[in-house]
C-alpha cells in the first residue's frame, strides 16, 4: 500500500502530520510495536528535518508486510559534505531552530539507528531524496 | 447496547438520550458510535476520561460509581478521600471539619489519598533515580492516560513509571491499619473520586491481580450528604492530625492540581500536562521520539489535573485556587509539628504488566488487515469529508472503518443515500418513458 503525503516548508506546527497519519496506519494494520516506533521515530525525524533544511517536499510511504519503505524528497539546498552532516551533534541549524528544542545535529545518525538501511542521495543545489527501510517481522513484537 | 461494565465506567442512561451527535464528536478516543437514536460506548475504546459526562447537554452521561449507602455492607468502612475532596469545600471550612462530617456519614476512619500520593512520589522518585530508566519517564497516576497510552500509544508502555495509583496505596495503608487496630469483621476501603476511571481501576485493575478498593463514590453523590453533615458539625476550628486522621503534607495535597506530583520532582527535566487533547499531543511528540531531553512526564486526562474530574460538583477554576489554600492549611498546620509520615513502601510496584489494547487494529491477520485498509481508503474517497457525524460515527474516516469492520454501511451517510436516491429518481424517470414494444408509439 503506497501512501503519499505534501509535507509543507512553510508550516512548522504540521511537521509530522505525515508521520502521525502513519502511525495510525500501522496501528490499523497490527504491526509489531518495535516497526512501529521505529518508522515513527526515523520518519519523524526526517520530516522535521525537510521541513526545517528544505522547504518541506514530499513523503512517500510503502507498507509492505516484510518492509516499510519511506521516500522523502525536496528540492532544497541539498547537503554538501554527507559524512560531515552524518556525523553526531554536527548541525547547520539556526539557533531559533535550535532554541525549540531541535537541530542537536543527533537528526541523521538518530534515522540510521532506528532504520534497517538508510540511504541519502543529495545533489547541492538540486534537492535531497532519503529512503529509510524498516525491516517487518511478523509476529515478533 | 451497553456492553462490559467491567472495561469502562462511563454509560449511558438511555432515557435521557437524545441521540444528538455532540459526544461522539468530542470522544478523544472515537468510541462513541450513535445507533437507532441512543449513543453506544464501543467498551474496547473507551478510556473513561468522561469527556462525553462533561460535555453531554442532556446529561445522559453517567459514571457506574457506588452509592454512599453500600458502605453498609461492610463492618467497618474506611474513606479514602482523593486530594481534591478537599477543595469541592468552601476555603473557610478548614480541613478537619470536612473529615469530621465524612466521618458522620457512617465511616469509621479515613486514610488520606493524598498521603498515600506523597508514597507514590517518593517510589516515582526512585525509579527516576535509575539509571536505566525509559525517558521520558510517564506517569501511571491517571488511569484515563495509563488507558489511553494502552490503546492509542503502546509502544510507550515501556514509559510508563510502574508505580501503583495513590488510590491503591490508600486503599493498602487503610488496610493495614485496620488490622494493627484489630478490627474484625468485613473491612471495606471507599475511593471518594473525582472521575470515572477510578471507578474501573477498583474493579477491575490493569496493573495488579486484585485491588484493594471495595467501592468508590463519586464526589457528585456524597456532596449533599457532606452540605448537611457539615452544616450540623460545623467547628469553624482547624485542627491537626493528633485529634483528626489526616497526616498528609502539602505535597501530597498538591496532587489535586496539575504540576502536584511533578513539582516533586523538579531535580529532572518534568513536565507536566494536562486535558485530553494536550495530553494526546504530547503523547505524539514521545512517540515520534521529539521528547528524549525530558525526564518525567506528569499526564492528567482532565484540564487542571483531578479538581476538573467529570464527577466533580465545584467549578474547577475555583477549586484550583482552593487547592493552593490547602497545601498553605497543612503548611499552617504541620508548621512546629513533628511529622507523622508513613514509611517508605518498597510495595508499591506494578504486579501485571500492562499489555497493550490494539483498539485501532482491523483485523489480526495482516494480508486481511491490509485489504481492508485499501477499502476503507477507497470509502473514505468517496464520503463527502464534511464529519457531519449524521451517520452517527464522528467522522467520514470513522464511518469508512466502521463500513469495513461490518458495523455500519455507506448508506449511513446522508449524502451518499441522496446521491443513491437520485440515481434512483433518475432511473424511475426512464422507466416511466419508456412503452412497451407493444404500444410504442415513439419513432422507430
Amino acid at each position: 500500500m503506497l501512501y503519499r503525503f505534501e509535507v509543507p516548508g512553510d508550516d512548522f506546527s504540521r511537521a509530522g502530520h505525515a508521520s502521525t497519519e502513519i502511525k495510525r496506519i500501522m496501528q490499523q494494520l497490527g504491526l509489531p510495536l518495535r516497526v512501529i516506533k521505529r518508522t515513527t521515530i526515523s520518519m519523524y525525524e526526517a520530516e522535521i528535518n525537510m521541513v526545517v533544511h528544505a522547504g518541506g517536499g514530499v513523503a512517500e510511504v510503502e507498507i509492505g508486510n516484510s518492509q516499510i519503505t519511506v521516500v522523502l524528497r525536496d528540492s532544497g539546498p541539498g547537503i554538501p559534505d554527507l559524512e560531515l552532516a552524518m556525523t553526531e551533534g554536527w548541525s547547520t541549524a539556526p539557533e531559533w531552530i535550535r532554541e525549540m528544542g531541535f537541530g542537536a545535529g543527533m537528526g541523521l545518525s538518530n534515522m540510521k539507528r532506528n532504520t534497517d538501511e538508510m540511504s541519502i542521495d543529495t545533489v547541492v543545489g538540486k534537492g535531497t531524496t532519503v529512503t529509510l527501510r524498516i525491516n517487518v517481522e511478523l509476529g515478533a513484537s | 447496547m451497553e456492553t462490559s461494565s467491567i472495561r469502562h465506567s462511563v454509560v449511558l442512561d438511555s432515557d435521557a438520550c437524545r441521540g444528538c451527535t455532540n459526544c461522539i464528536k468530542r470522544c478523544p478516543v472515537e468510541a462513541i458510535r450513535v445507533r437507532k437514536s441512543k449513543a453506544s460506548i464501543i467498551a474496547e475504546r473507551c478510556i473513561d476520561c468522561g469527556e462525553c459526562i462533561r460535555m453531554c447537554p442532556h446529561k445522559a452521561k453517567k459514571a457506574d460509581s457506588d452509592q454512599l449507602s453500600s458502605i453498609k455492607a461492610f463492618d467497618y468502612a474506611i474513606a479514602l478521600p482523593a486530594p481534591a475532596f478537599f477543595a469541592q469545600f468552601d476555603a473557610l471550612i478548614p480541613t478537619s471539619d470536612i473529615v469530621q462530617a465524612l466521618l458522620s456519614l457512617g465511616f469509621h476512619s479515613i486514610v488520606e489519598v493524598a498521603e498515600a500520593a506523597e508514597l507514590v512520589a517518593t517510589a516515582t522518585a526512585a525509579v527516576l533515580s535509575s539509571a536505566d530508566r525509559p525517558r521520558p519517564l510517564i506517569s501511571a497516576s491517571c488511569p484515563a492516560v495509563v488507558r489511553l497510552i494502552q490503546v492509542r500509544y503502546p509502544s510507550l508502555l515501556e514509559n510508563m513509571a510502574k508505580v501503583i495509583s495513590p488510590m491503591e496505596t490508600a486503599a493498602r495503608i487503610a488496610k493495614e491499619r485496620a488490622r494493627e487496630a484489630g478490627l474484625h469483621g468485613r473491612i471495606g476501603a471507599f475511593f471518594i473520586s473525582p472521575c470515572p476511571a477510578k471507578v474501573t481501576a477498583a474493579r477491575a485493575p490493569l496493573s495488579l491481580e486484585k485491588s484493594e478498593v471495595d467501592g468508590v463514590v463519586s464526589f457528585k453523590d456524597i456532596h449533599i450528604p457532606m452540605l448537611e453533615a457539615l452544616s450540623h458539625g460545623r467547628t469553624g476550628i482547624a485542627r491537626t492530625c493528633s485529634d483528626t486522621q489526616f497526616r498528609a503534607g502539602a505535597e501530597g495535597i498538591a496532587w489535586a492540581r496539575s504540576e502536584g506530583e511533578s513539582e516533586k520532582h523538579q531535580a529532572y527535566a518534568s513536565i507536566a500536562v494536562d486535558g485530553i487533547d494536550r495530553v494526546i499531543f504530547l503523547l505524539e511528540e514521545i512517540e515520534n521520539g521529539a521528547l528524549s531531553n525530558v525526564d518525567f512526564v506528569e499526564a492528567l486526562a482532565c484540564p487542571g489535573g483531578c479538581v476538573g474530574g467529570p464527577l466533580v460538583v465545584t467549578n474547577p477554576s475555583l477549586a484550583r485556587t482552593r487547592v493552593r489554600g490547602r497545601e498553605e492549611e497543612r503548611k499552617r498546620l504541620f508548621s512546629g509539628v513533628p511529622i507523622v509520615r508513613s514509611p517508605i513502601r518498597t510495595d508499591l510496584d506494578w504486579t501485571v504488566e500492562l499489555s497493550s489494547r490494539p483498539a485501532l487494529l482491523l483485523h489480526a491477520d495482516f494480508r486481511t488487515a491490509s485489504s481492508m485498509l485499501e477499502e476503507l481508503e477507497r470509502i473514505a474517497e468517496k464520503l463527502p469529508g464534511l464529519d457531519c457525524g449524521s451517520c452517527g460515527a464522528p467522522s467520514c474516516r470513522a464511518l469508512a472503518e466502521d463500513i469495513v469492520r461490518g458495523t455500519a454501511t455507506p448508506h449511513d451517510c446522508i449524502f451518499i443515500l441522496r446521491e443513491r436516491l437520485r440515481g434512483l429518481t433518475r432511473e424511475l424517470m426512464d422507466l416511466e418513458d419508456f412503452e412497451p414494444p407493444s404500444l410504442d408509439h415513439g419513432s422507430t
